[in-house]
This record gives C-alpha cells, structure tokens and sequence, in this order.
C-alpha cells in the first residue's frame, strides 16, 4: 500500500506542478498574449468573461501574485478555465469536455493494441532468438522512425486519395447526429480505421523491441532453466515464467513513455482533423487561444498522471517484490 | 605476546564499537587492538558482523557508538587516518575498477598521500614484474588481482593493513602464497594486520592473536595457538570442529544464523549450542580467562563464588 | 561493429556531410519562387515543385542543417543535464537523491508537446537555439533516471569503496571512477535525445508553431499540409521529407542497438 501511496503522492505533486506552470508562463514569458486578444473581442466579452481571464493570466497589476495564485486555484476549482478565442464564446472546460472522449477513445483503444500486440509479438522474438523474427527488427525499427504524423499523411494518400476506401478526415459522417444508432457507430468506426492503423503501426515497434530485449535477458536466467528442467511444457514458461517477468519494464516504461504517445496521438489527430484534443489543440495554435492551449495541456497531463497511476497498480499486481515492500 | 625487542606496540585501538541498522545490531561492543609486526585474526561465518568490522576500522562507515585510537588518539581528519589505515578487500574482481590500468590504480594513492614512491617499486614488492603495470584488471588472475590491490593498499605506507578475507576468493593453491606475501610484508614493514576471515585453520598459521565472532559479539580472544587447539567456547569448538579432518567425525553446525534483529538478554549463541544451559537464556556470560591471555565469554568458564562450574 | 551499427553511423555521417554542405550544392534557393507550379519530380527539379514553383530538393537539402543542429544542441545540452542530476543523485542518495529524483519525475511524466506547444508560441520569435534549449529541458529526465539507476548500482561495487579507502575525494571518484563506466549509457542516452529532439523539432514545425523563416523537414511538411497537398495529390511534396526524416531517425536507433549489443554481449545476434 506505501508503494500505491508514495506514487499517488508524487502525481498530486506533479500536477500542482503543472497547474503553477500553466500560472507563471503567460506571467513570466516577454509579450503580453492574451491582452491584445481581449482588445480584439472587448466589446463582446461580459464583465464575468473579463474577470475571468484576468485571473487565468495575471493581468490585474493591482494583486500580488501570491493572490493571483490563489484566484487562479480558486478559478480551476470552478471548473472555470476561462473562454476559448477560437470558440467563442463557449467556454474551455465545454470544448475539452466534448473533445475528450474522442481522445480517449482512439488513444486509449489503439495504445492497448499496440502494448498487447508488440509484447507478444516481443515475447515470441525473444523466445525464438536467431529466427527469422529478428530480422523483423530493422523493419520495426524503420517503421518507428516515421514521424506518426507522415505515416498518417501517407495513409491518406494512399487509401483515401488514391484507393478512396476510407474516409480522410473527422470523427463520423458529416451530417450524422451523435446518438447511439448503428449507422453512427458504424461511421464512428469507420473514421477510427486510419487514425488508429496509424498509431498502432507506429508505436508497436517500440514495445516489440523492449520485449524482445528483456526476454532474451530473462531466459537466460536460471530459474527458467530450471522451469525447463522440471518438463514444463514450452508455452507455460514462456508465458507463466519469463514473459511475466519481462513484462514488469515494459510495464513501468509504459507509464512513462505515456506522455510520448499522447504527442504521437495528438498529431494524427491534426492530420485526420479527428475531433479529439489534438485537433482542437491545433486549432487554437493557428489563432493563439491559449485560454484553450493551457486547458488542453491540464487535460492531458491529468490524463496522463491517471494512466499512470493504472499502470502502477496494474505492476504491483504482477511484481510480488512490490507488494512486499508496499 | 612475546617481547622480542622489536616493535611491537600498540597501532590502533578499538574500544566498544557498536554499529546498528535499522534494528539490526550488527556489531555490538567488539573492542579490539592490533600490535605492530602483529597478525590479528577475525574468525567468523558469515553475518557474524566481522565484515563491518572491518569497514568500521577502515572508517567506510561511522560506528553508532564506541571510538578508534590510532597511535594511542583520536584521528579526526579522515585523509591523515587513510594514510596510515588501509584495507584489502575480499573480491579481487571487484575491487579493481574495470576501466583503468594497475599503473592508474597504485599511481592516485601515490599522489594523494604524496609518497615517492613508483609504480615499479610497488608491483616489486609483491613480487610483480614491471610491465604489469600497463595491464587491465581483466587481463590478470585472480592472485594477480589481489597482490596489485595489496600493492594499492601499500602505496600509501600504512601502519595498519586490514585484510577482509583476502583469499577466500582465490584459488586454494594460490592462497599460500598471498599468506605469506603478506606475513613477509607485516615483517619488513612492522605493519598491524587485521586478518578476517571464516577459515580458523588459516588462522593459526597465519595470526599471532584470534579472535572469535558471532553475532555481532566477540566470543572467545587469545593467542592463536591456545584458541585453535584448546578453543574454550562452545561456537568455536564448532568451528574447529567442522575444519574436515578425516580422523574426526563430524559435529553438525545447524541453521545459518539469522541477523541478530531483536537483542536478547542472553548468550546469543544459546539458539545453537550443544551445551546450553538455562541461565545462558537470561543472562548473557562474561569473560572469563581459561589460561595465559586466552579468554571466552561462556557460562561453562564462570567459576561462581561457591556454586560448581 | 557489426553491418546494422555500420549502416546507422554510415546514414548519420551522409546526413551530417548534407547539414554542413547543403546550402552550397542546393541547385535552387529554397524560398525562390519560379513558374514551374506544384509538378512532379523531373530532371530540373528532382523532388518536384511546390504551389509557388519552389524547389522541393532544395529545401530538404537546406533543412537537413536545421534538423541536425537542433538535434545536436539538444543532445548535448540534454546529456550533460542528465549527467550531472542523475548521477549526482544516484552517488549521493538520501534526500538530495528523494529530491532530484522527484524533479526528474515530473519532468518525465508531463506531456512534453503540449507544454512545448504553449512555451513556443508564447514566445515572441522562436528562432532555432532557443528551441533547442526548451527542447533540451523536456529532454534529460528520462537519462538521469537511467544514469540514476545504474550509479546506485556502481556505488557498491567495491572498487568504489576501495577508492574511499584509498583517501580520493568524492568529486573525483564520481568523475574518475564512475562516470568511465557510465560511458555506454550515456552514449546511448545522447542518441536518444537526439532523435527524440529531432522527431520534437520537427513536430513543432509541422504544426506551426516555429518560426518558419529557418527551413528544415519539417516546415516543408508544414507548407505541404497548408497547401492541401494530399488533395491535390502532390505526393511528392511531403514523401522526400518524411522520408528524410524516417531515414534519421533509423539511423540513430541502429546506432543505439550497435551501443546496446557492446554492452550486453548477450544481445548480439546468434549465429543461428
């Protein structure tokens, strides 16, 4: 339990870290971004929208900043994330909230068939040293350099210019309303196909190879040997003895490799215009929201902490040392 | 011990060392005192806590309580005390770092303690030739290892050399000779050797004086002789005992021994000794002396006003 | 050093020689517009044209310096970073190790593009070092996690000891005894951060954020998107570039593998 605790402890105090980050780069960077917005749109801000930018950005002189520290603590409390420039005038927190399960959806289902194919896909390499599979390795080595944004470029080109088979951008059908009817999940799924074939493709390789290395490491240990030595059958212990113990890196990096994906998602978003975060993030770069840029960035950090905290329950469940010491 | 007009007073001094973990007592009250031209001999398995001992002396590692005289005082300065105390580990494959050659290895204690030494004269001295100097430490046998690590520890002309254990890793046919490189340093030099090890049998041909350890304790001290052949504490009859001896039969020493975590008020040996009595349960034994300068701490040597031993 | 470490230092070098060279042997300016719009690859213009009639050959000639000397920067700037608190950390222990490695931490888990995103669009001009330095500051958590991790390991082997015993004073002992055999990882840790700053760089430029009066590979993809390229099926425009890019970043894991199998033997390739 110390060890679920300490990890719990220590995202609380990187997400404080990031909000006090969100609160000092408009204060501390040259220029003043957000005040010649509020010139721009004056006249069509109320009094409240006003107040309420003012506190996200520091641009009341008359407090100090501890005080405004707390006014922007005070504002996140309320959900109040202030009003995106580019939606306007709907509020931020209203535009994350309608992005977000698209977000989760196509990173949350593709970055687990990516972990579950690579790893096995990994344990087999690594059982099977000197076959063929290895020389797969350049090829997923290649494939892991491609920026996912150009694999996503390339994916259009080829099966929605050229072979028109799938759709090239957006999350559903234009004219389709959001409800759940078969034919709107149907081109739900339909607009996933790309995108997630993107993602899938090109994180893969990264767990294949992280697999494939610990399995080789952990075969040679003794206590595989000696699993063999009793007439296991070959199955049960490269499942039951060493993939279970070379999973525990992949594991831990997973969480951590978690903000990298997220980036890598975020950009096939913006290739596929598929409306998630990454989509409206970019959006708000063209026209400077960064109202909607700062909450984007909370979202998804928090996001992440979370996935985080799943995958370190997820090692302490598989890693008898953990749980010991927890 | 025996004056024979050379010199052989006292080098370093330890009185009550104690070192905790935790809530483990590691060492626990252990005083000793290393002669010049003198072998002292650490004797004691694994956990006994000799291995700390040796890294207390080195001052590796602070002791919880108790003090260390060098030359009758308190070194302060950590650098003036590693000049005149040096050790000699137990891993020749380890205590040599991988990267750097035997001539970078005995040039920096060379230059921190400013001797005049040089590398040549220092391989020289035991008994290595020259050119070893620009060899690898992967490149030398485990004796090999061991003598430049006796060399580093020579470098900076230490008055005290404590070795943990350094032939138990070590091929039984080289052992003697790196014995008796050292015993032939310890007389040219009037070095005070700490000798750790957990082979009593070495002890006595290589130690003037034995001491006894276990758990954390001193158990049993003397001159070699006396304690090896007429051991007075049950452990170290053990000890000796188990030292294969085909006209002997064999005495069986159970269990290993587990860390000492809560001290109990008795004997700490009382768990496994063939002898043990109700009162080594409550009480923990003195010393008492079983002959000339050899002493035990054990309830079998206690003679109580009137009550038979 | 077997044929994939060659095939990866062989790439990096070709790529190196076109950062330095580039800009002379490009046939075009890459920002010279000309009348040849949006065509295919042909004998003038090897990699085609853009909607204005730029060279698209030259401008991947010309980004390449952009690319590799944001990656360098960062490489360097980021592992002399992560030396310093991942083995600070890792010799040191206690509570400066507690407080490094929390610091390290945060750094690792936040998000590093959305964050860059922010930085480099609040910024007034991004021009390349700056970007390579906030770059460099999402980029050196990951290696003193590492370094951390294999200096506590370091610290308790005996020749550590051997040398306290011998009187050496601690900076010395980290420097001279524990960074030399440090010198695999942080090999492997450089080109890390290199293809990780690279792959960033280029996002960054991709989506508009840089400034984009410098060219690298990524803000000829920048252009390619914002001129519906895919639409009107210039192919070419964003294929040499991606390409580029993917050739790199090859290059330097293979690099990375040829540094792993040095140091652990058993990952070498069986001789089935």
């Amino acid at each position: 339990m110390t060890f679920l605790l300490r990890r719990a402890l220590f995202y609380l105090i990187t997400l404080w870290a990031a909000i006090t980050a969100n609160f000092l780069l408009p204060r501390l960077l040259p220029g003043d971004p957000v005040q010649a917005m509020i010139t721009k749109l004056g006249g069509r801000l109320n009094s409240d929208a006003m107040a309420s930018l003012y506190i996200l950005f520091g641009l009341d002189e008359k407090k100090s900043i501890w005080a405004q520290y707390v006014d922007y603590w005070g504002a996140l409390a309320r959900g109040d994330l202030g009003l995106s420039f580019t939606f306007f005038p709907t509020p931020v927190a209203d535009v994350l909230a309608q992005s977000l399960p698209w977000t989760l959806g196509l990173v949350g289902v593709t970055t687990v068939i990516a972990f579950l194919l690579g790893t096995l896909l990994g344990v087999y390499a690594g059982w099977k040293r000197g076959s063929w599979l290895d020389n797969l390795i350049p090829v997923t080595t290649f494939l892991s350099s491609i920026p996912y944004f150009w694999l996503g470029l390339i994916a259009i080109s080829v099966f929605s210019v050229t072979f028109p088979l799938l759709p090239a951008s957006g999350g559903y059908a234009a004219g389709l309303v959001p409800e759940w009817s078969g034919e709107f999940v149907g081109s739900v799924l339909e607009h996933a196909v790309l995108p997630g074939i993107t993602i899938v493709i090109s994180s893969v390789a990264g767990w294949i190879l992280g697999m494939r290395n610990m399995m080789v490491t952990v075969t040679a240990e003794d206590y595989v040997l000696v699993a063999r030595a009793k007439g296991l059958s070959r199955r049960r212990i490269m499942f039951a003895y060493a993939a279970r113990n070379a999973v525990l890196p992949s594991i831990s990096g997973f969480a951590l490799s978690l903000g990298f994906i997220v980036g890598g998602a975020l950009l096939v978003e913006m290739v596929f215009s598929y409306p998630g975060l990454g989509y409206v993030l970019f959006q708000g770069i063209g026209a400077k929201d960064y109202p909607l840029m700062q909450g984007v960035f909370l979202v998804i950090t928090l996001a992440v902490l979370v996935a985080n905290l799943l995958a370190d329950v997820g090692y302490l469940l598989l890693d008898p040392r953990t749980r010991r010491e927890g | 011990m025996t004056v024979s007009g050379e010199d052989r007073s006292v080098a370093l001094e330890a009185r009550g060392l104690v070192k905790t973990y935790r809530r483990v007592r590691a060492v626990q009250d252990v005083s000793l005192v290393l002669h010049r031209g003198c072998v002292t001999a650490l004797v004691g398995e694994s956990g006994s806590g000799k291995s700390t001992v040796a890294k207390l002396l080195a001052r590796l590692v602070e002791p919880t309580a108790g003090e260390i005289l060098l030359d009758g005082e308190k070194v302060r300065r950590v650098r003036e005390y590693r000049r005149k105390v040096q050790m000699v580990f137990q891993d020749p494959f380890a205590s040599l770092n991988p990267v750097h050659t035997v001539r970078y290895h005995l040039t920096r204690p060379l230059k921190i303690h400013r001797r005049p030494e040089t590398v040549e004269e220092l391989l020289a001295r035991v008994n290595l030739p020259a050119d070893f100097a620009s060899r690898y430490p992967h490149e030398l046998s485990g004796g090999q290892r061991q003598r430049v690590a006796i060399a580093r520890a020579l470098a900076a002309c230490p008055e005290v050399l404590l070795a943990d254990e350094p032939v138990s890793m070590l091929d039984v046919s080289i052992r003697l000779g790196v014995l008796n490189l050292l015993l032939d340093l310890k007389e040219r030099l009037r070095l005070a050797v700490l000798y750790i090890t957990h082979d009593i049998a070495s002890a006595r041909y290589f130690a003037d004086e034995t001491f006894v350890m276990y758990g954390g304790q001193l158990v049993e001290g003397g001159d070699s002789e006396s304690v090896t052949q007429r051991p007075a504490h049950p452990y170290t009859q053990l000890l000796i005992e188990s030292a294969p001896d085909p006209e002997r039969s064999v005495a069986a020493l159970d269990a290993p021994v587990e860390e000492a975590a809560a001290v109990s008020a008795g004997c700490q040996f009382a768990a496994r000794c063939p002898k043990v009595q109700a009162r080594c349960w409550v009480e923990a034994p003195p010393r008492s002396d079983v002959g000339a300068g050899h002493w035990a701490a054990c309830w079998l040597h206690v003679r109580a006003a009137g009550a038979a031993a | 050093m077997n044929f994939k470490t060659r095939l990866g230092l062989g790439i990096l070098a070709f790529f190196t020689l076109l950062a330095v060279i580039g800009p002379w042997i490009a046939p075009y300016d890459p920002s010279a517009m000309s009348d040849d719009l949006l065509s295919p690859p042909s004998g003038a213009h090897w990699f085609g044209t853009t909607t204005t009639g730029q060279d698209i050959f030259s401008q991947v000639l010309v980004g390449t310096r952009g690319v590799m000397v944001v990656g360098l920067v960062c490489g360097v700037l980021a592992t002399l970073l992560s030396i310093v608190v991942g083995v600070t950390a890792g010799f040191l222990g206690g509570a400066a190790d507690e407080a490094l490695s929390a610091l390290s931490n945060v750094f690792l888990v936040i998000p590093a593009l959305p964050l860059i995103i922010i930085v480099a669009s609040m910024l007034p001009s991004a021009d390349t070092v700056l970007i390579a330095a906030v770059i460099s500051l999402t980029a050196w958590a990951w290696g003193a996690r590492v370094l951390r991790a294999q200096t506590l390991s370091l610290r308790r082997r005996d020749f550590v000891e051997a040398a306290r015993a011998s009187g050496e004073r601690t900076w010395r002992i980290i420097v001279f005894e524990v960074l030399p055999n440090l010198t695999a990882v942080i090999a492997s840790g450089f080109v890390g951060t290199v293809i990780f700053a690279v792959m960033l760089q280029i996002t960054l430029s991709f989506v508009g954020v840089v400034s984009l009066s410098t060219w690298n590979w990524g803000t000829v993809l920048f252009w390619a998107q914002s001129n519906q390229a895919l639409g009107q099926g210039a192919w070419w425009w964003f294929v040499p570039a991606g390409l580029c890019i993917a050739l790199l970043g090859t290059a330097l894991a293979l690099v990375n593998f040829g540094i792993d199998e040095y140091a652990n033997p058993r990952l070498r390739k069986v001789r089935a």
